[in-house]
């Protein structure tokens, strides 16, 4: 892949995701239009549309099944972890010189939700370098900034085939880019569009206007659904390890060192672990607005208290008192770390709010599962 | 639905009203609408709301708004405590 921005994405075949060889046999080319020898042109790549600075590739405003698996592999965090298509100028539509310029991050998939929202329109698409991140998270840490869109207009050589100065820029893009910074830049004005790309159309057939509603983030139940496959994949990938490290401790027992022990307790113990990680990923984020507290390990923790009490109601006489004592703390300590590691995906608490629940959840999670662990030993005896 | 509400009087904005010019930037590009802006000075409605994204510090001509912006993932702030450096969070999707 290269990261080489593309000064003429018209000429260097904008859209292609592994250039592997050096161009120039360009010309040698059968086959279909704009395939060049070492590239792959995108399959959202309808044509080319002939313009002062070069060939620029028009992409379609549909999603196709391979658009659809993509999307589906990064929630589930399958695919690679970079997912970015090539930074530069794209069209929708039939732009011309007096079309909105729609500015995006190079992630794939807000790629995809920007183009799957404009059909019918046209439009340019300065997609830039935000390697393969998307709006929000590249903003925080400035790759979606003031600095990259200057270079990248001129870099597409944007004066010279529009007539109006301005960029329309995501407005959740807005805390890396100081508009008043790149009009000084590069000499185009920043008006922040809606927060969802849905909005867009209507955004731009009211003469760039965006109403309240559009200039909020919400989190809906759905908006948390898609979330939480990325949360729990995420989690278990290192409870893996937990559950090796249960599968043998239960094997110690009065008995020795058991392989019936290690099934017996040791998988007790990991489905308690994994109720409490259901609890606090799954549950929690869709539940959320419904639950008492604020800070989401306290959500967590209540969740899987609750949680702990309906599973001793059907287990409790066979598991004996040190075994439903530890159930009974390390369940909502698992459930009240995985409800507090969701902050990192909300719209709405504060760095200073979720550094403040931590200090004080961290060191009774920790003792927790730390007593949870003892007194579940013990009880093996 | 019902606004999702996070802690209470934790958030490190901070407005200097003298300064502001009233340009009304910082209440296009808040996602939680934490400002007004009326007879050409900024007001912070609900500090409350703010979840430090730091969008209105930066678009601020003036430089008027401060606050500490950063990203809220807990993992990033385990780093950051660990590392002692910045927490840097690298979310991907
Ligand atoms: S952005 Fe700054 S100058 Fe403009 S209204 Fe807000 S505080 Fe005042
Ligand atoms: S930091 Fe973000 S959420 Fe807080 S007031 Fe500024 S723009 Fe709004």
């Amino acid at each position: 892949m290269t990261d080489k921005p593309l000064a003429n994405p018209g000429a260097t075949s904008g859209s292609c995701c592994s250039p592997s060889r050096e161009p120039g046999a360009g010309s040698a080319q059968a086959g279909r239009p704009g395939e060049r020898p070492g590239y792959r042109v995108w399959p959202f790549v309808s044509g080319w549309l002939a313009t002062p600075v070069g060939r620029v590739p028009q992409v379609k405003t549909n999603l196709d099944a391979g658009d659809r698996f993509g999307r589906w592999q990064m929630r589930w965090g399958l695919g690679r972890q970079r997912y970015r298509v090539a930074p530069g100028l794209y069209a929708v539509g039939n732009p011309g010189p007096g079309s909105p310029v729609l500015v995006s991050a190079n992630y794939k998939l807000s790629f995809d939700v920007l183009r799957s929202n404009l059909p019918g329109l046209d439009a340019w698409l300065l997609v830039i370098e935000t390697h393969g991140i998307n709006v929000w998270c590249a903003a925080g840490k400035g790759t979606f900034g003031t600095a990259e869109i200057v270079h990248r207009v001129a870099a597409v050589r944007l004066p010279e085939l529009i007539e109006h100065r301005t960029l329309v820029v995501p407005q959740l893009g807005a805390p890396g880019v100081a508009a008043h910074q790149v009009a000084r830049g590069c000499g185009f004005r920043v008006v922040y569009g809606p927060v969802r790309a849905a909005d867009l159309p209507a955004f731009l057939a009211a003469g760039m206007q965006a109403t309240a509603q559009m200039r909020r983030v919400s989190f809906s139940t759905l908006e948390r659904l898609v979330l939480t496959p990325v949360e729990l994949t995420g989690i278990l990938r290192t409870a893996l390890w937990a559950a090796l490290a249960l599968l043998f401790l239960g094997a110690i027992g009065s008995g020795g060192f058991s392989l019936a022990g290690a099934l017996q307790r040791g998988g007790a113990a990991i489905l308690a672990g994994l109720g409490g990680v259901f609890t606090g990923a799954v549950l929690v984020p869709l539940l959320l607005p419904w639950m008492p507290c604020r800070a989401f390990a306290a959500k967590g923790a209540l969740a899987g208290m609750a949680l702990a009490f309906g599973a001793l109601a059907v287990f409790g006489p066979r598991l004996g008192w040190l075994n439903s004592t530890a159930l009974l703390l390390a369940l909502p300590a698992v459930a009240s770390w995985c409800g507090m590691n969701f902050t990192g995906s909300s719209t709405f608490t504060s760095p200073s709010g979720v550094e403040k629940e931590m200090r004080r959840a961290i060191p009774l999670q920790g003792a927790a599962l730390l007593l949870a662990g003892v007194l579940w030993v013990v009880a093996g005896f | 639905m019902k606004e999702l509400r996070y802690l209470q009087g934790v958030s490190t904005l901070t407005l200097d009203v003298p300064t502001c010019i009233g340009c009304g930037m910082c209440s296009l590009v808040c996602p939680h609408a934490v400002f007004l802006v009326e007879q050409k000075k900024a007001l912070i409605t609900d500090r409350d709301r703010c979840m430090e994204c730091g969008a209105c510090a930066r678009n601020c001509p003036v430089s008027a708004i401060s606050v500490k912006a950063g990203v809220g993932c807990a993992s990033a702030i385990i780093k950051g405590w660990l590392t002692g450096s910045e927490p840097n969070c690298d979310c991907g999707g």
